[in-house]
């Protein structure tokens, strides 16, 4: 018997990854992501969510290799006096921890309806199925943005500055969840007049267990696929809803909202407060949008088009 | 063909309910029409009398039949305390500035993508095809607005060739006031360059990406093989052949992002000063103006369920498949 | 007098990554001037890609690496693509195996009749119509003006497959191939397609080519077999003489098998084992191991081609 790990090893899926070298550099600049992400509230010089560690005197210092750069903000300064470097490794964590939770959130309430709707069938796969529909006739950014404008609105920006990381996981989570729902209904409907699960239900196992342990994993390589796309597209929704003025507050910046403070400094010469965190996730969404590109050439799922 | 017509036409009807219901359902607990009519200075007892007379405290359901009723007859959707004017006019104002930049938009997408698209499915191996390929990935990672912000720097700061804000110079279409268009002066034109170009580098990559894929399929086909076997030229084959087949999926889609456009106007408007809906709406976040938010999202959730039934019948005039399904 | 197609050794390579893959190997037949030949075999012998090869139509990445092709009294195996159009369609014409899926769905059947005449005859569209009108009548279309303006989803397969052949018809060329036309049809109509075509063949005086694995429907139309087998011809002469007399133990397992070639009540013969696929043909006689009759040299030795007895050319060390 084989172990899973040689199984892994010797598998087309590994051996595909190694023949690619943009697919490996982009995991390996992914992992680099990740990493800082995780590490950033110790490795970073200061912590800029912090506002006892910005001096407003110290805004707009360029990065260490021009003049007026200071050893002490390698990569400059922000228009508050925030070191930009620490509030990228900042920014990059709020944006994949949001990006992360809310592909949780879509994908949980994807798979579920998803399954629900393809295995039940008729008129709970009708009503769902229309629901879906319904909510995909909109683009999802537009519907995370009236949910988060309405939210601004109703309860007051100072509310949702404070509750902002869980508020737009959930936004982006909810507004998108029909592309997984989708998929997941089309694998089933494909899967669940096989054999295999016309015996499991001759056998008498109650519903639940057949769609979970029976259909669901069939249906993963499309989940991952989908998953590692979405993730990208949450982080750019992040980023536009930030920009907007409708994501993180200036006083816990993402990236978006880097790029908002700083595009009117942009044109009076402190490029680096707009290009450095546009560059840092231009780099990040890329990887994945590589990564992502690379898995759906490699497993090949039957996807939902359009 | 009638059939199917009225068919989506109905389900077009029901989806515009069940959003109005929401819509209403949110305003009837957050809103404060008194305010949006006579303003923040008045006494309790006056806003009480003012609500009974406006009918704020029938049920739920007469104020929604009510709603429903005056946004169709009437074209009805409230007012608004940040402009004083009724909500349904602020946003026909501003609405031709929006239309333009997605119309120009649409334009440069489908002037570059078909040719590239199909180019690219023809010749897949070629330096231009991959460069093509390279540059759609590069092209879906960079956020609309920082491409907008390049732009500015490049074209308007620092080479001065383009404007970077507003629309420019005007004229008014229909001498009522209402359309106010920039398509008609070289100044109007200059404007919409820049917003449209960085606009169009969020789609223009995905349907490069799926003409490309749609049209590779298509090639495949038996009856691609058979038009080579009747002895047709490539021409014929690629451009009469190959290219209708490949449209009919790539029409259905272009209707969805069409709308997913409206979505990013959002984004180029606020970085371009673009004085469109986009720009009218975060203003009213920025000024709690719940009324005009709401009377926003009805005409924008109208819009999509309009251009999609058009897109939907369009597709069934193209697609001989559909229209005899529909007349069955 | 010289053939009308005349194809010489003809070899065709797909290239692989993992190296080139021989799908015909030096596969050489004739056709005169209205004759009708059957290509049999089962599938994967090459008996499709040797007809798509003859009109240069080879899917990627297969390519005609060896040998000639002489049709007219001219060489075309390595006719440029727009010289090879002139051929296409006009000369040579082909009937695909699935009637569902050769016509182009978005397309009117007028409009799909009317471009391949324009392709290949200086004519104005009303002449053609009436050309693609006339064929119509050929195939015993009922209400053809209607089907003009039809598209073809609106038509039963059997239908479409008239179509085709109508299409086929249009240039009135020297040769029809046929690749399984009756395949994907009912029984009850595979029988009239067959008769249809026979019949238009008789009367326009055309060559048939008939690319089958049906060996019944082969012995009924045509007037010389070919029997492939892993990529050559190992049994070739006339319809009467192989299927009566065969001479390669692989014809006489498939006529063993064809229901009704035996007495009611005995069991069908079959033969044991399945068709090596390209990548892995024996050496020797690619038969070789389902053979009852293999001996030592059949392993050895690949068979050539020649003639056996009553005008049959086999390639069979044993006989």
């Amino acid at each position: 018997m084989k172990t899973k790990l040689q199984q892994f090893k010797e598998s087309y899926f590994l051996y595909s990854f190694r023949r690619d070298m943009v697919a490996m550099a982009s995991f390996v600049v992914l992992v680099i992501f990740l990493g800082i992400a995780f590490a950033a509230p110790w490795i970073s010089p200061m912590n800029p969510y912090d506002s006892a560690n910005i001096d407003i005197m110290n805004s707009e210092i360029p990065p260490m290799w021009m003049d007026g750069g200071s050893k002490e903000f390698p990569l400059g300064t922000d228009n508050q006096g925030r070191d930009m470097l620490s509030t990228m490794f900042y920014g990059l964590r709020t944006s994949i921890i949001i990006g992360l939770g809310a592909v949780a959130i879509q994908a949980a309430i994807g798979i579920v309806l998803g399954l629900m709707a393809g295995y039940l069938g008729g008129k709970t796969d009708a009503i769902l199925m229309r629901l879906a529909d319904i909510q995909f006739s909109f683009p999802y950014l537009m519907v995370a943005i009236f949910m988060s404008a309405i939210f601004q609105v109703v309860f007051g920006a100072g509310s949702f500055e404070q509750l902002a990381i869980p508020l737009l996981t959930i936004i982006i989570g909810l507004s998108n969840w029909p592309m997984f729902a989708r998929t997941i209904r089309a694998s089933v409907m494909g899967e669940k007049n096989k054999e295999y699960v016309e015996a499991a239900r001759v056998i008498g196992l109650p519903q639940r267990i057949i769609m979970f342990r029976h259909i669901l994993p069939n249906a993963l390589t499309s989940v991952m696929v989908i998953s590692t796309i979405q993730v990208a597209n949450a982080v750019m929704s992040e980023a536009a809803l930030s920009f907007l003025g409708l994501g993180m507050p200036v006083t816990k910046p993402s990236l978006g909202s880097l790029i908002r403070a700083g595009q009117e400094y942009f044109f009076s010469g402190s490029w680096w407060i707009t290009v450095l965190p546009g560059l840092w996730l231009v780099l990040f969404v890329l990887v994945i949008n590589l990564l992502g590109d690379w898995l759906r050439d490699v497993l090949n799922p039957k996807l939902y088009k359009g | 063909m009638i059939a199917f017509i009225i068919r989506r036409f109905l389900q077009a009807v029901v989806v515009m309910l069940v959003i109005s219901l929401v819509v209403f359902a949110i305003k009837k607990e957050f809103g404060d029409p008194v305010r949006d009519l006579v303003g923040e200075r008045v006494t309790p007892e006056e806003r009480q009398q003012i609500a009974d007379k406006m009918g704020l405290n029938d049920p739920f359901l007469v104020q929604y039949g009510r709603f429903v009723k005056n946004a169709v007859t009437k074209g009805d959707l409230g007012r608004s305390f940040l402009y004083n004017k009724p909500n349904l006019e602020v946003i026909i104002t501003h609405a031709p500035a929006t239309i333009e930049l997605v119309l120009g938009t649409a334009f440069i997408i489908i002037v570059l993508s078909l040719p590239l698209g199909v180019y690219c499915a023809l010749k897949p191996r070629s330096w231009l095809s991959r460069f093509t390929m390279s540059f759609s990935t590069l092209g879906v990672s960079m956020p609309v607005f920082l491409t907008a912000i390049l732009l500015i720097y490049l074209f308007a700061v620092h080479w001065q060739i383009l404007p970077s804000y507003g629309r420019g110079e005007t004229v008014d279409l229909f001498g009522n006031g209402i359309w106010m268009t920039g398509l008609l002066t070289i100044d109007g034109l200059k404007h919409l360059i820049l917003p449209c170009i960085s606009l169009s580098t969020l789609m223009l990559p995905l349907f490069i990406r799926l003409i490309r894929s749609e049209m590779m399929e298509v090639l495949e086909t038996e009856y691609i093989k058979y038009a080579w076997a009747k002895g047709l030229s490539p021409r014929r084959v690629w451009l009469v052949h190959a290219f209708k087949n490949t449209l009919l999926p790539v029409i259905t889609v272009f209707g969805v992002q069409i709308g997913i456009m409206f979505a990013f106007t959002l984004l180029t408007e606020l970085v371009f000063q673009w004085p469109g809906m986009g720009f009218m709406f975060l203003e009213a976040v920025n000024r709690a103006d719940l009324s005009l938010l709401i009377a926003y999202l009805v005409v924008v959730a109208a819009s999509f369920v309009v251009v999609n039934t058009v897109v939907d019948i369009l597709y069934g005039f193209i697609n001989p498949t559909v229209r005899i399904a529909g007349t069955k | 007098m010289s053939s009308l197609l005349e194809v010489r050794d003809l070899e065709v390579k797909f290239g692989l990554r993992s190296g080139d893959i021989t799908a015909i190997d030096g596969v050489s037949f004739e056709l005169d001037p209205g004759e009708r030949m059957g290509l049999v075999g089962e599938s994967g012998a090459g008996k499709s890609v040797t007809g798509f090869a003859i009109i240069n139509l080879i899917s990627k990445p297969g390519y005609i690496s060896r040998g000639s092709i002489h049709f007219e009294g001219k060489e075309i195996s390595a006719y440029p693509p727009d010289k090879m159009r002139t051929i296409r369609g006009n000369r040579i014409s082909m009937i695909f195996q699935d009637p569902m899926m050769t016509l182009n769905p978005v397309y009117t059947i007028g409009f799909q009749m009317i471009e391949t005449l324009k392709a290949h005859r200086d004519i104005s569209k009303s002449q053609a119509r009436a050309i693609a009108l006339e064929k119509l009548k050929l195939v015993q279309m009922p209400s053809p003006e209607k089907r003009l303006a039809q598209y073809p989803h609106e038509l039963s397969g059997g239908m479409r497959q008239r179509i085709i052949i109508a299409i086929s018809l249009l240039a009135d060329p020297a040769i029809i191939i046929a690749d399984e036309p009756t395949t994907a049809l009912d029984v009850t109509i595979q029988a009239e397609i067959m008769d249809l075509l026979q019949e238009l063949c008789e009367n326009e005086k055309m060559g048939l080519m008939l690319i089958t694995h049906d060996l019944g429907v082969v012995s009924q139309v045509t007037e010389k077999i070919a029997v492939m087998y892993a990529g050559k011809i190992i049994e070739y002469g006339p319809t009467e003489t192989v299927v009566h007399h065969p001479v390669h133990p692989y014809t006489i397992g498939l006529i063993g098998s064809i229901p009704g070639s035996i007495e009611p009540g005995k069991d069908l013969r079959q033969i044991p084992g399945m068709m090596p696929t390209l990548t892995n043909i024996p050496p020797g006689c690619a038969f070789n191991p389902r053979c009852e009759l293999a001996a030592d040299i059949c392993t050895r030795q690949t068979p050539v081609l020649e003639e056996k007895q009553n005008g049959i050319m086999a390639a069979c060390h044993m006989k």
